[in-house]
């Protein structure tokens, strides 16, 4: 899925005979009761293929393969869908590319560095005013002390990848930003952080809400200018969300695939299911949903990767249509395979939990129709 | 000018230069009148449209952007599907010939391309891409439903004549249309695909008696005709006597890229070509409820929007992945399926944000601009251009190979049932 060039197919193709060898669907269930779902080496087994370095610039020490590293990421992204596979894919990424637009040259000679080379997770406690997200659920302070120190107190909720990262990238306010946030990068073995765990739907994902206390940092933690990171936050969540959107359309493509090999194969009343006309448009209308997600997908990530003027509207229309649409794909797929559809046996919950969770932990469906409304209305404000 | 010699690019950039001096600027009031309410719009009112019409694309062709996918020798361009998406990327926020891209150029033109001899194609695509020519499609019949196949009007041979006797019906703009391609039974003792012929022919023509067909919201553009004894020159056949079933098939794919990615028609992008779904139409609609500020409102508005950027981004990648044989031309009804389903919802989106005033309004209000006239035709999203259900079965079978339906009308079509019991 998502590769065009010669040079992405080779990427997919490479991507996804590392993850079938390692993580292939249905690897979800080993994961399921261990308190992680890391395996460091892997990773940095994983980051010599390029998933770590396609959206940070070359000089930074990174590179794409296209020119736009969004549409090659989304290649990585919609294998780890079709598979639910485990891995810091998105947090590392969004954190070396923060590091690789914003970061000091100390900042890209020690985290990026190490982050690039697979040495190291990144996790991301998003929040934004403005990007698609804008949850609140992060209250973070800032104060500087007086030996030059900026100090950090208060929770980042629902952090994906947190346990596992070496790096979280915070915003806070109330240091050198004033009211406005700031980015922070937050070593995870620093003084005064602590982790706490939450049970996750997607057995391969750990989450977990990030406590931090009187956290002193050197004034070198902070990334890009003082008061700029809720604009950043918004291109980063637009990034998020095309990464979303590929591994929701990757994970819906692969319950598709089951299920289309179930109907062929499975009789009842004498007949394959898939000669039931009933049955066969509906998989015409899964098919049809599959197709236009992964449009969306791909469009979204263009817009996003090439910063076009109309990316907002690409990345809201994916999460308000994949959001909705997405997750109920999976469960027609679970409908139509009957009472094994619902086993913990099968693999479709594992599709079903990544779906679910893609679509709900960085906003609604609903919510996102509606930010898109607003920038409608907004837009045809002089139209009146 | 050698024009297979001219890049992307540089045609677009000549295109924005020629479209900026001559086309006229979209008039949201002139196009739109598909589906619409015509109770309080006179027949003159859509002819002058219609000429209207035939203006602009007599301006396009002397401009040397008509058929730009056609080869020169019939009067167009010679380049290629990516030339005429860039003229219809120039051409946003202009007016064009948008009601008639279809019939005339698909599927009939692209018929002619594929199917026609060099008269036929000398004789009526230049025609055509001038404005002289505007055609309709002969094709369902009152029995036939979505039953191509099943055609009962039928073609009998008088020497290098043929006379053609039957009903077409949902033929749109046919009162106004110059020719049309018909589809007629020739054989009656073989199996229903075997016995199909295609003619064409001019609609005012001895024997052809057109009825206006009113829908449920009073808009009147289909028509049905009877056709008796109506007289055919054998040189007018499009394809071989009995095998007009092959060309069907072509036919209904042409068809199907209405939704949008044939190379052969001309539209503005970024023009929404669905009145009742258009986002800023349920803007006003919202406003004037002064309900704008709703967040149920915004979500619904956010809805139609989403729909119609996914539309649009499906419509685009399913025509990509069919040019580069990624996916067969049956994957053209994914784009139909979508654009129904879509288009349906954003007309009932429409009539949520109106509120009761979509049942009960002033009667200074344009009626045909009620959501309410769009809520009661909003079917026709799903059925004109072959209906949904069709469009799964198309996908199923044919882009998914799941087992085609159970037949019972296999034998001679003389004894296949039809129509109502009765």
């Amino acid at each position: 899925m998502f590769a065009q060039s010669a040079d992405q197919q080779l990427f997919e193709q490479v991507t996804a005979g590392f993850l079938d060898k390692h993580y292939p669907l249905g690897h979800g269930r080993e994961l399921a009761g261990q308190e992680s779902a890391f395996e460091p080496g892997r990773w940095r087994e994983a980051a010599a293929l390029g998933w770590t370095t396609l959206l940070v610039p070359e000089e930074a020490g990174g590179g794409s393969i296209s020119g736009n590293g969004l549409a090659d990421l989304l290649i990585v992204a919609s294998a780890f869908g079709q598979r639910a596979a485990p891995g810091p894919l998105s947090g590392t990424n969004i954190v070396a590319a923060t590091l690789g637009r914003w970061g000091s040259p100390q900042q890209r000679q020690g985290p990026l560095a190490e982050l690039l080379a697979g040495d190291a997770a990144g996790a991301w406690a998003h929040a934004t005013a403005d990007g698609p997200f804008g949850h609140d659920r992060h209250l973070l302070a800032a104060a500087p002390s007086g030996d030059g120190k900026v100090v950090l107190t208060g929770t980042a909720g629902i952090v994906e990848g947190a346990a596992d990262a070496k790096y979280l990238l915070v915003a806070a306010s109330g240091a050198e930003g004033g009211a406005a946030r700031t980015h922070y990068l937050v070593p995870m073995d620093a003084a005064g952080v602590r982790v706490e765990p939450r049970q996750s739907l997607d057995l391969a994902r750990r989450l977990a809400d990030v406590w931090l206390r009187d956290v002193a940092l050197p004034a070198s933690a902070r990334v890009g200018e003082p008061g700029a990171a809720s604009a950043d936050d918004g291109w980063l969540s637009d990034v998020l969300a095309a990464l979303l959107l590929g591994e929701i359309a990757g994970a819906v493509n692969q319950a598709f695939a089951i299920t289309q090999r179930w109907v062929a194969d499975r009789y009842s009343f004498g007949r394959p299911l898939s000669s039931y006309q009933e049955v066969k448009h509906r998989m015409a209308d899964m098919r049809t949903d599959a197709e236009a997600i992964e449009a969306v997908a791909a469009r979204a990530a263009r817009a996003v990767g090439t910063g076009a003027a109309d990316a907002r509207s690409w990345v809201y229309a994916g999460l308000a249509f994949a959001g909705q649409r997405a997750p109920e794909l999976v469960q027609d797929c679970i409908q139509l395979h009957g009472g094994i559809g619902v086993t913990y046996e099968h693999d479709l919950h594992l599709l079903l939990r990544r779906v679910a969770m893609d679509t709900r932990l960085y906003g609604t469906p609903g919510g996102f129709a509606q930010r898109l409304g607003a920038l409608v209305v907004a837009t045809d404000g002089g139209a009146s | 000018m050698t024009s297979e010699a001219i890049p992307v690019e540089e045609f677009a950039a000549r295109a924005r230069t020629w479209i900026a001096q001559n086309m006229p600027p979209a008039d949201p009031a002139a196009g739109h009148f598909f589906f619409t309410d015509a109770s309080n719009r006179t027949d003159e009112h859509d002819l002058a449209r219609i000429q209207r019409c035939r203006q602009l694309q007599r301006l396009l062709f002397d401009g040397g952007f008509a058929g730009i996918c056609v080869p020169a020798e019939y009067g167009g361009r010679g380049l290629t599907p990516a030339h005429q998406f860039a003229f219809n990327r120039e051409l946003r926020d202009h007016d064009f010939p948008l009601e008639i891209q279809a019939s005339t150029f698909i599927p009939c033109m692209a018929l002619l391309l594929e199917f026609g001899t060099e008269e036929q194609k000398q004789r009526h695509i230049p025609a055509m891409l001038r404005g002289e020519e505007v055609w309709a499609q002969f094709l369902s019949e009152p029995e036939g439903g979505s039953d191509a196949a099943g055609a009962g009007t039928t073609a009998v041979r008088d020497g290098e004549r043929w006379v053609i006797n039957g009903s077409k019906i949902w033929t749109t703009g046919a009162w106004y249309s110059d020719w049309a391609m018909c589809l007629a039974r020739t054989s009656w003792d073989v199996e229903k695909h075997r016995g199909l012929t295609i003619f064409t022919l001019p609609v005012r023509t001895p024997g052809v008696e057109i009825r206006r067909i009113e829908m449920s919201n009073g808009a009147r553009e289909f028509c049905q005709e009877f056709l008796t004894d109506v007289v055919v020159d054998d040189r007018d056949r499009l394809g071989d006597v009995d095998g007009g079933w092959p060309i069907m098939g072509r036919w209904l794919y042409h068809e199907r890229t209405i939704s949008g990615g044939s190379p052969y028609v001309t539209k503005a992008g970024g023009r929404s070509d669905d009145a009742a779904g258009d986002t800023s139409r349920l803007v006003q609609i919202a406003r004037d409820q002064g309900t704008l500020d709703d967040p149920r409102t915004l979500e619904l508005i956010g809805e139609a929007k989403a729909l119609s950027l996914v539309r649009d981004a499906l419509v685009r990648s399913v025509g990509d992945k069919m040019r580069t044989g990624a996916l067969p031309p049956h994957a053209a009804s994914m784009a139909r399926l979508f654009s129904g389903m879509s288009t349906a919802r954003r007309a009932t989106i429409g009539f949520e944000l109106a509120g009761p005033s979509a049942v009960a309004w002033p009667p200074a209000a344009d009626s045909g601009r009620q959501p309410g006239d769009a809520y009661l035709v909003r079917q026709a999203a799903c059925i004109g251009g072959g209906t949904t259900e069709m469009a799964r079965n198309v996908i199923s079978e044919r882009l998914l190979g799941m087992p085609r339906e159970a037949r019972a009308d296999d034998g001679p079509f003389r004894d296949v049932r039809r129509g109502a019991r009765g």
